[in-house]
């Protein structure tokens, strides 16, 4: 549930700001980022800096 | 009764406060407890002894507050590797999994880490946690603040205007145009660690001359005279690789970044002394506008930026406002306070009461203390020698400084915030010579051209220093009177070869430019500190001790007793004074120590 809201919230402002034209390109750079989820199967932080 | 928790974690000095009924009860960062210096998971222990402190339970608790908002970190993050692509891809197949499987779902995070907790969960905005935490708990009623850190989600710098509860920003620059990030591609180029390494760099400008000034004004930075910039990005690498600067920033100076450890030149001093005025007159040039834009007199600091004590010195002497107050944990840590502050002033309306003198901060004395009797309980278990001095400690600890001691300081509440202020100290003879020398090397083992601090009684403070007024978190850089100053022989001496000469009456806490950075201390916050002070101004005259944290290099600062006593038997400290009681180096048990201690921790 609170995953959805999390996506709801990016939608709304993706809609505030006037960026939904970006969504075609999140989506696919999210999608890849799933599979880099599934196929390493852990999330341990990179080496750089902490901006991120 | 209302009570709210506020996080930051995730990037770098996680840390949690505690806001009851209106007063920061408790707050501490996370790698004091951990003992993982910068800790940027979960703040578990820093919440368990803020809630600990005030007898309460997650469920009891009416908000949490976190310090940003991920989703629009995500989207920065997300913008940034499209402006950017191919060349962020390395950066992005690293990041993405981070942030798909954790950084996105903080607030999953946080309600699974506070089981019981069914409240809303606020998220201010990365500077307004930093502006929240600069005027909700300064003294005015009314000011201007200034936040400057890396960034936050898309912010970089923010300012505008706090009035009794409420804030309104008014401008900001935004990424990836960054003073923070500016200063750290310099740290980075001067090979010190992004993040830890800042402080490095402004210890070791004083030691340069500022000939790259123009080059960077001419090549990396465009600054307006509103204080508004923009970066040239050609020369740097930060928004989509892994590393601070590119090969353009290597070619303009002449060669590639110092590898960490290797020895210093006064190259990387020149780098250092120039972008350290780069970044003083920037921040003289907004302040100035903001001033001009706001009329207001006083002016309140976050953000990572507001770390840089000698910019902060240097904007109080000029005398635009009549009054600066920076937030001691002007990092991300403070970002707690900030965000819980945020909420109970701004989001729910509660009124404040600023008294136009004292501070709401207590000192920044914040985190856990522990009581004389579980500290002799630790003392008589490990069969630890000890004395007692009822009442005598203060100037027994004085004496014992006179004679050239060099004394770790455990009492009281820990300090919320990266400086110690007489909590978790380590303290010395600000007259003697050779006391930076064996600080640095046998107590902190660290770089030899690093300054130490002093620590003075804040009513002396402009007897020795050319500073009115009170800085009470080591904020501020001053120089010491020119009537205590002493002008060596050979005065064509430049660099490191200024290390060691003496330069005023108390030529520790003397820099090779005669500045020092002082913490005014105050018997209101710390009157055990300011009685040492006292005592040690009775038997030499001078109110003034030598102020450094209690730990090695690369050590967080030491959180509870046992880490006290471990530090202190594996350097070459004297005495440690544990609460009310005594320790003597000579009647430790060489047993005590550990030969692997000191490898125990990354360097910073």
């Amino acid at each position: 549930m609170a995953k959805t809201s999390v996506l709801i919230e990016f939608l709304h402002f993706l809609k505030e700001r006037k960026k939904l034209w970006l969504m075609p390109i999140i989506l696919i750079l999210v999608g890849i980022g799933l599979i880099l989820v599934l196929v390493k199967g852990s999330a341990l932080a990179p080496f750089i800096y902490s901006l991120f | 009764m209302t009570a709210i928790l506020g996080i930051s974690a995730f990037y770098h000095d996680s840390a949690a406060a505690l806001i009851v009924d209106g007063n920061l009860v408790a707050a501490a960062q996370e790698e004091r407890f951990s003992r993982i210096r910068h800790d940027e998971g979960f703040p578990v222990q820093a919440v368990e002894f803020c809630l600990k402190r005030a007898g309460l339970k997650p469920e009891n608790l009416d908000y949490v507050a976190f310090y940003d908002k991920p989703v629009q970190k995500f989207d920065r993050l997300l913008e940034t590797y499209i402006s950017y692509a191919p060349s962020g891809l390395s950066s992005f197949l690293k990041a993405m999994p981070v942030w798909l499987k954790d950084k996105l779902w903080t607030q999953d995070s946080l309600y699974k880490h506070l089981t019981g907790f069914e409240g809303p969960v606020f998220f201010p905005e990365h500077h307004e946690s930093h502006a929240a935490s600069a005027f909700f708990p300064s003294p005015f009623r009314s000011a201007a603040f200034l936040t400057m850190d890396g960034v936050g989600e898309w912010t970089t710098t923010s300012w505008g205007t706090g009035r009794e509860n409420t804030l309104s920003m008014l401008k900001e620059i935004r990424f990836p145009h960054s003073a923070g990030l500016l200063y750290s591609a310099f740290t980075f180029y001067t090979g010190f660690k992004v993040n830890s390494g800042e402080y490095k760099v402004m210890g070791l400008a004083p030691y340069g001359r500022p000939v790259y000034v123009q080059k960077i004004l001419d090549h990396l930075i465009d600054i307006r005279e509103d204080g508004s910039f923009r970066l040239n990005m050609d020369y740097f690498e930060y928004p989509y690789g892994l590393k601070m600067t590119s090969k353009a920033f290597e070619d303009l100076f002449g060669g590639p970044a110092r590898k960490p450890e290797t020895p210093l030149t006064q190259r990387e001093m020149d780098l250092a002394c120039s972008i350290q005025k780069v970044t003083e007159d920037l921040v003289l040039k907004i302040a100035g506008h903001i001033r001009r834009e706001t009329g207001e007199e006083n002016l309140c600091l976050a953000g990572g930026v507001a770390l840089n004590c000698v910019a902060n010195g240097i904007l109080k002497k000029t005398g635009l406002y009549r009054n600066i107050w920076v937030q001691p944990a002007a990092g991300d840590a403070g970002g707690a306070a900030g965000a819980a502050w945020y909420v109970w002033h701004k989001a729910l309306g509660n009124s404040r009461n600023p008294d136009g003198n004292r501070d709401s901060q207590s000192g920044s004395y914040l985190g856990p203390e522990y009581p004389n009797e579980e500290i002799r309980h630790f003392l008589v278990e490990k069969g630890i020698k000890y004395h007692e001095y009822r009442g005598k400690l203060p100037s027994t600890i004085a004496a014992l400084i006179e004679k050239q001691k060099v004394i770790g300081l455990f009492r009281g509440r820990m300090e919320y915030g990266p400086r110690a202020l007489g909590s978790r100290s380590i303290i010395g003879d600000a007259r003697s010579p050779g006391m930076q020398s064996v600080m640095n090397l046998k107590i902190k083992f660290r770089e030899s051209f690093r300054p130490f601090a002093p620590a003075i009684k804040s009513e002396k403070v402009s007897d020795w220093f050319e500073f009115e007024g009170e800085s009470p978190y080591m904020l501020m850089v001053a120089g010491v009177r020119e009537e205590k100053r002493r002008y060596p022989e050979n005065r064509d001496l430049f660099g490191i070869e200024l290390l060691n000469q003496v330069r005023s009456e108390i030529p520790a806490v003397t820099h090779v430019d005669f500045s020092a950075r002082i913490q005014t201390v105050h018997r209101e916050t710390n009157l055990f500190f300011w009685q040492i002070l006292d005592e040690f101004e009775k038997l030499t005259g001078v109110p003034i001790v030598i102020n450094t944290s209690f730990n090695v290099r690369g050590e967080p600062i030491v959180c509870r007793p046992e880490e006290a006593f471990t530090c202190f038997m594996n350097t070459g400290m004297d005495v440690l004074v544990l609460g009310d009681f005594v320790l003597y180096k000579t009647e430790m048990p060489e047993s005590g120590q550990d030969s692997g201690y000191l490898k125990k921790f990354e360097l910073d």
